[in-house]
């Protein structure tokens, strides 16, 4: 099917930021107006398509639009071509939706900000490149899209970024990210050569053709591509900086979106990982690691945004192990991710309603007792909250335990390691939740006298509440008759019948519950019982001084990455003085005493000549020798 | 071509002290020019690959030399590069020849005569005609950086002639004894397309085929005979640089393709696995030094080294992707440059100072010229949707086709480049806005009349870079099949055209 409207969705976003970043001061009054009525647009049109689609039968639904010829030389062909399916419908309506809803929040958010226009201006950037990113229909399409993405995250990391710190994050975000995208050239270069296209399509038609190496090697590389993009190990580093952003951009694209490409493209290239098993175990590995990973991180932070960051890296990791799955797997790592988008952004900008009413500070040991100052915040925080620990019948209740049911289900004693890990992350998860919630909302007060905490405007807490809503009811919604699993059955490989199902869903269920209820008590003993101090005591384990550190990623890459290269680059700058251009002086300092020498028997023209005539010699011989060598 | 020539003895004949009118003078004549060079890039017939406004006149008959001149799509396209760059360069350096040695009058003329020349090295299909061009071309911007330059302006002229000449030398004399082999072998000749026919013992063809090539790499600069750029580009106006990196430099990779694939196919077979080692090592080394750069120029100068090893790893990879890839990285190379120096140089210009560490938080202060100089940075590092993504792209899939170990070493330089582009950027950019930088001012109307049509080329390739991808495709393919090349096939057809023959 061919529709011309697909391109609206991208062009309205990006003409908006265009004109918003060309008019300069003079739309500071209405540019928040236009920032926000264009995803707005966006999400009508993609309404439009999803009724479209839906008035279709379930092989017709994807569709098409071919732009233009972007790039043609020889046998290398990609056009600017876009394809909607219900994939990337799930993806555009995700966008578009909590984007508006993210934009209306900032309008309010940002109000004091004299650059408010330039935020909204970077915001509709980023919604085109996402947009660009999910329905490109190659490799190369997909790339813009990723690395236009990876650009807005840097500038809305940076928006602040005549605080130095702020602008060092920024900078940290695009370099991790430019590796993850070394990744996806190599995906994209060994599929244009063994495979001679790199569009979707004609990947997965001649997949079945190409040799286990091959995507195998295509397969990692776009696990590289993933780790980068969605702050999976081990190129998560740069996750936590990322939070100098202003908090609607921890939102949209720390949490709900961006972050999430890599699942995107995992899923997305499911012909690939179907076909290369061991690929497909390192993602389900690289997502194991990072759930744990950012779960402990998340246990031991006291900054607001930098524990939801945390728990986003964790959530992350449960997708990407959806999605190292395979068949059985595909569908819930996307159901998660969507309920991830309702519950996490909505506590996002909760935190960012916090902070609104807290003068912007993010100490989670100076708020405490919060919830009568702000009830809204914390009803909508709270149905947040109770959406990612997995209470039933909360949305997370029915993404999580699918992907840990899955993933005992697996198989063997992958399927064992793996479930459990995700089991045991889920009371992690449960613990640090519910030390947010209580460090914030609970327990008395232990901010000074100076902050007046108050609830948002209504502009703010009405995207909390619609938020909350599909915290809520989204779970029940996709799992109804098994509804997202069937609808995303003609882009993904079904679930084959399972090889003898180890434990029961309701078996998961419970044991997942046992385990939140646990991670849930044992934070209530800790921050509930005793007034919680307003400096964070020093007096800890070892291990919750590592995890306040981020388990030592930092540490880490500046002794193995950072410092090195440093050294290496001084050391070439010294080299290339020293040894190259000292070589070459060397040789001039020769040639002009031998000049000397000759001007002495020579006069005027014929000198320089001779000069070089000689040193032409003296080249050639040297070649004559190195070819004859 | 005629044209900048006419209008520098035009102005010759003017006093000295009509400085405003001399500037307005070449202003109107490069951009009159560039209207002439678009106009004649729409006649082009495309598909069409011999050599296309061919002109010859005997110029000294004793020799057989000729001057030749016919184009096709890869000198088209660099001449494009040349005749669009000249005005942009002329109306950003409007106040660059004040207080150099010579006068403002002077500098004009220069700057004509060596557009002249620059249209000329790559019209000539007369191998003596090129060389002479390639020579001369030496001597106005031996005086640009030497009269208006700053700092150690005349060693560093001086290391840019030396150098220069001694490449040059070692092509003359590969050309003289061309033109002796070609006495031998039917009648004496200096015409391209009839060198190209001779028959060379595989010896004779290496060694004339490094006389070439060492000349070239020179130019280009491909690592280890780099040293002479940053000197320059530290020492020269930052219009000069324009025209030296983004043009100049462009006749040494150029001259890969058009001389040493043409005159010496086997060859440069030959010595095809050493330069893509060269060019692979010339992309990391240059990035890492620019990373360590202090210098806005000197950095800028370092980028480039590392983007000529793209270059010259696209030509020399021999498929349809790197070699197209390459040319267009040609033309994008020179206009992003070509804005990172003009912007870096209206920096320096108000702050009296190029080092990086001495800015800090323009883009609070002046941010018309911060955001100018990020794009160009995200166009140097090749950011999808801007030009050189797409050059830099089809060199790294079509080097990978055929050398692919080459390719991932080279794909590093991904990662590089957004360190060396974010450190300045960081520095001068970001943070507080430091001492020195609170009172400096935005650009002004002029220059962002410069700017914003280089800007706007960036942006515009970058997404549709078929018009100038239709003019190389063709002349990038038959350099290729001339050089005995096609390109690899996808590995899965071939490995079921083999299954099936087991099958038989």
């Amino acid at each position: 099917m061919i529709s011309n409207s697909l391109v609206y969705l991208i062009v309205l976003p990006l003409f908006s930021s265009a004109v918003l970043l060309l008019t300069g001061r003079r739309a500071d009054r209405w540019g928040h107006i236009l920032g926000t009525l264009a995803p707005g647009i966006s999400f009508l049109i993609g309404l439009y398509q999803l009724a479209q689609m839906l008035g279709r039968s379930n092989e017709e639904r994807a569709v098409t639009q071919k732009l233009f010829s972007w790039i043609s030389v020889g046998s290398f062909q990609v056009d600017a071509s876009l394809m909607l399916d219900q994939l990337s419908i799930c993806f555009v309506l995700l966008i578009t939706g909590v984007g508006t809803l993210i934009h209306i929040y900032s309008i309010a958010y940002m109000s004091h900000d004299h650059d408010r226009r330039r935020f909204f201006a970077y915001l509709n950037l980023f919604i085109a490149a996402m947009l660009l990113l999910v329905l490109g229909d190659s490799y190369l399409n997909l790339y813009v899209g990723w690395e236009g993405v990876g650009l807005a995250s840097y500038l809305l990391i940076g928006f602040w970024n005549q605080k130095p710190t702020y602008a060092t994050a920024a900078k940290k975000a695009f370099i991790a990210n430019r590796v993850g995208d070394l990744g996806l050239s190599l995906a994209i270069m060994i599929a244009f050569a063994s495979m001679g296209t790199v569009s979707f399509a004609g990947i997965k038609e001649h997949a079945g053709q190409a040799s286990t190496g091959v995507l195998t090697a295509i397969g990692i590389t776009l696990l590289i591509a993933a780790t980068g993009k969605s702050a999976q190990f081990p190129l998560q580093a740069w996750l936590g900086d990322a939070m100098a952003g202003p908090t609607p951009v921890s939102a949209l694209i720390h949490a709900a979106t961006m972050v999430t490409a890599g699942v995107y493209l995992i899923v997305r290239s499911n012909f690939i990982f179907d076909a290369a098993p061991n690929a497909q175990l390192a993602v389900a590995i690289i997502g194991a690691i990072t759930l744990m990973f950012g779960a402990l991180i998340g246990t031991a932070k006291d900054d607001i945004k930098k524990a939801l960051a945390a728990s986003t890296m964790s959530q992350i990791g449960y997708m990407i192990l959806g999605a190292g799955l395979g068949p059985a797997g595909y569908a819930f790592a996307i159901m998660h991710l969507l309920t991830h988008g309702f519950f996490k952004a909505g506590m996002f900008l909760g935190a960012g309603s916090v902070m609104h009413g807290m003068d912007d500070e993010v100490n989670m040991r100076r708020y405490g007792g919060l919830r009568k100052f702000l009830p809204i915040t914390f009803a909508t925080f709270g149905l947040g909250y109770l959406a990612i620990i997995g209470v039933p019948p909360f949305a997370g209740f029915y993404s999580k335990d699918k992907i840990i049911e899955v993933a005992f289900n697996s198989g063997g004693a992958k399927g064992v390691i793996l479930g459990c890990a995700a089991l045991l992350g889920a009371a992690i998860t449960a613990f640090y939740m519910t030390r947010v919630m209580i460090l914030t909302f609970a327990g008395s007060k232990r901010w000074d006298d100076k902050a007046h905490p108050h609830e948002s405007p209504v502009l703010m807490w009405l995207p909390m509440v619609l938020l909350a809503v599909g915290s809520v009811t989204s779970g029940f919604l996709f799992t109804q008759g098994n509804s997202l699993q069937k609808w995303l059955a003609p882009v993904v490989e079904q679930s084959p019948a399972a090889e003898g199902e180890l434990l029961k869903p309701a078996v998961v269920s419970i044991l997942a519950l046992l385990l939140v209820i646990t991670g849930v008590g044992l934070a209530a003993m800790m921050y509930l019982r005793k007034p919680v101090p307003v400096q964070a005591p020093a007096d800890v384990s070892i291990f919750t001084r590592i995890a306040r550190r981020d388990l030592l990623q930092d540490e880490f890459n500046e002794a193995i990455f950072m410092r090195p290269g440093q050294k290496l680059a001084k050391a070439l700058g010294i080299a290339d003085n020293a040894v190259i251009d000292g070589a070459v002086r060397g040789v001039a300092r020769l040639t002009q005493g031998t000049g000397r020498t000759l001007g002495l028997t020579q006069n005027g023209f014929v000198r320089s000549y001779a000069m070089w005539i000689l040193l032409g010699a003296i080249g050639l011989l040297a070649t004559i020798w190195a070819v004859t060598l | 071509m005629l044209l900048p020539l006419l209008g520098a003895l035009f102005i010759a004949t003017l006093s000295k002290s009509k400085e405003l009118l001399a500037k307005q003078i070449t202003f109107a004549t490069t951009l009159l020019v560039a209207i002439v060079g678009v106009a004649m890039a729409t006649q082009f017939q495309r598909d069409n690959v011999d050599l296309q406004f061919v002109e010859s006149h005997s110029w000294i008959p004793t020799f057989g030399i000729n001057f030749a001149v016919g184009i096709d799509g890869i000198a088209l396209v660099l001449i494009l590069l040349s005749v669009l760059l000249a005005p942009v360069v002329v109306l950003a350096g409007w106040n660059e020849a004040t207080g150099g040695r010579w006068s403002v009058k002077t500098f004009y003329i220069i700057l004509l005569i060596l557009e002249t020349m620059m249209i000329g090295v790559f019209a000539a299909s007369d191998v003596f005609l090129f060389y002479v061009f390639f020579e001369a071309m030496l001597i106005p911007v031996y005086f640009l950086i030497g009269g208006y330059g700053s700092g150690a302006r005349a060693a560093a002229a001086v290391k840019f002639l030396l150098y220069s000449l001694f490449g040059g030398l070692l092509m003359l004399a590969s050309i003289i004894a061309l033109y002796v082999l070609s006495g031998e072998q039917g009648g004496h000749t200096f015409d391209l397309g009839a060198l190209s026919q001779l028959h060379l013992s595989s010896t004779t063809e290496n060694l004339l085929f490094l006389g070439f090539f060492i000349a070239f790499a020179i130019k280009a600069p491909l690592w280890p005979f780099h040293t002479w750029l940053p000197d320059a580009a530290d020492s020269a106006t930052p219009g000069t640089s324009v025209l030296l990196l983004g043009v100049l430099d462009k006749v040494g990779t150029f001259g890969m393709i058009h001389y040493c694939l043409a005159l010496f196919p086997h060859a440069s077979k030959t010595f095809t696995p050493v330069i893509i080692v060269l060019a692979v090592i010339s992309v990391i080394y240059g990035a890492f030094l620019a990373i360590g750069q202090k210098d806005f120029k000197r950095l800028i100068a370092f980028t480039s080294i590392s983007h000529f090893g793209f270059i010259t790893l696209g030509i020399f990879a021999m498929t349809s992707q790197g070699h197209s890839g390459a040319t267009l990285y040609m033309f994008n190379h020179g206009f992003s440059t070509a804005a990172l120096f003009l912007i870096a140089g209206w920096m320096s210009a108000r702050r009296g100072s190029s080092k990086i560490a001495d800015f800090g938080g323009l883009q609070r202060v002046t941010p018309i010229m911060a955001w100018s100089f990020f794009f160009a940075g995200m166009s140097s590092l090749a950011l999808p949707g801007l030009s050189s993504f797409v050059s830099e792209f089809l060199v790294l899939v079509g080097t990978y086709t055929r050398y692919p170990v080459a390719a991932v070493i080279a794909a590093f330089g991904i990662v590089l480049a957004a360190i060396y582009i974010l450190i300045p950027v960081q520095r001068a950019l970001h943070g507080p806005s430091t001492e020195g930088n609170e009172t400096l001012t935005d650009l002004n109307l002029r220059e962002k009349v410069a700017i914003a049509p280089v800007l706007a080329i960036i942006l515009a390739l970058g997404f549709y870079p078929s018009p100038l991808l239709n003019v190389i495709n063709p002349a990038a393919q038959h350099v290729i099949t001339k050089a005995g090349y096609s390109d690899p096939l996808p590995t899965i057809g071939s490995t079921s055209a083999e299954k099936e023959t087991i099958n038989k």
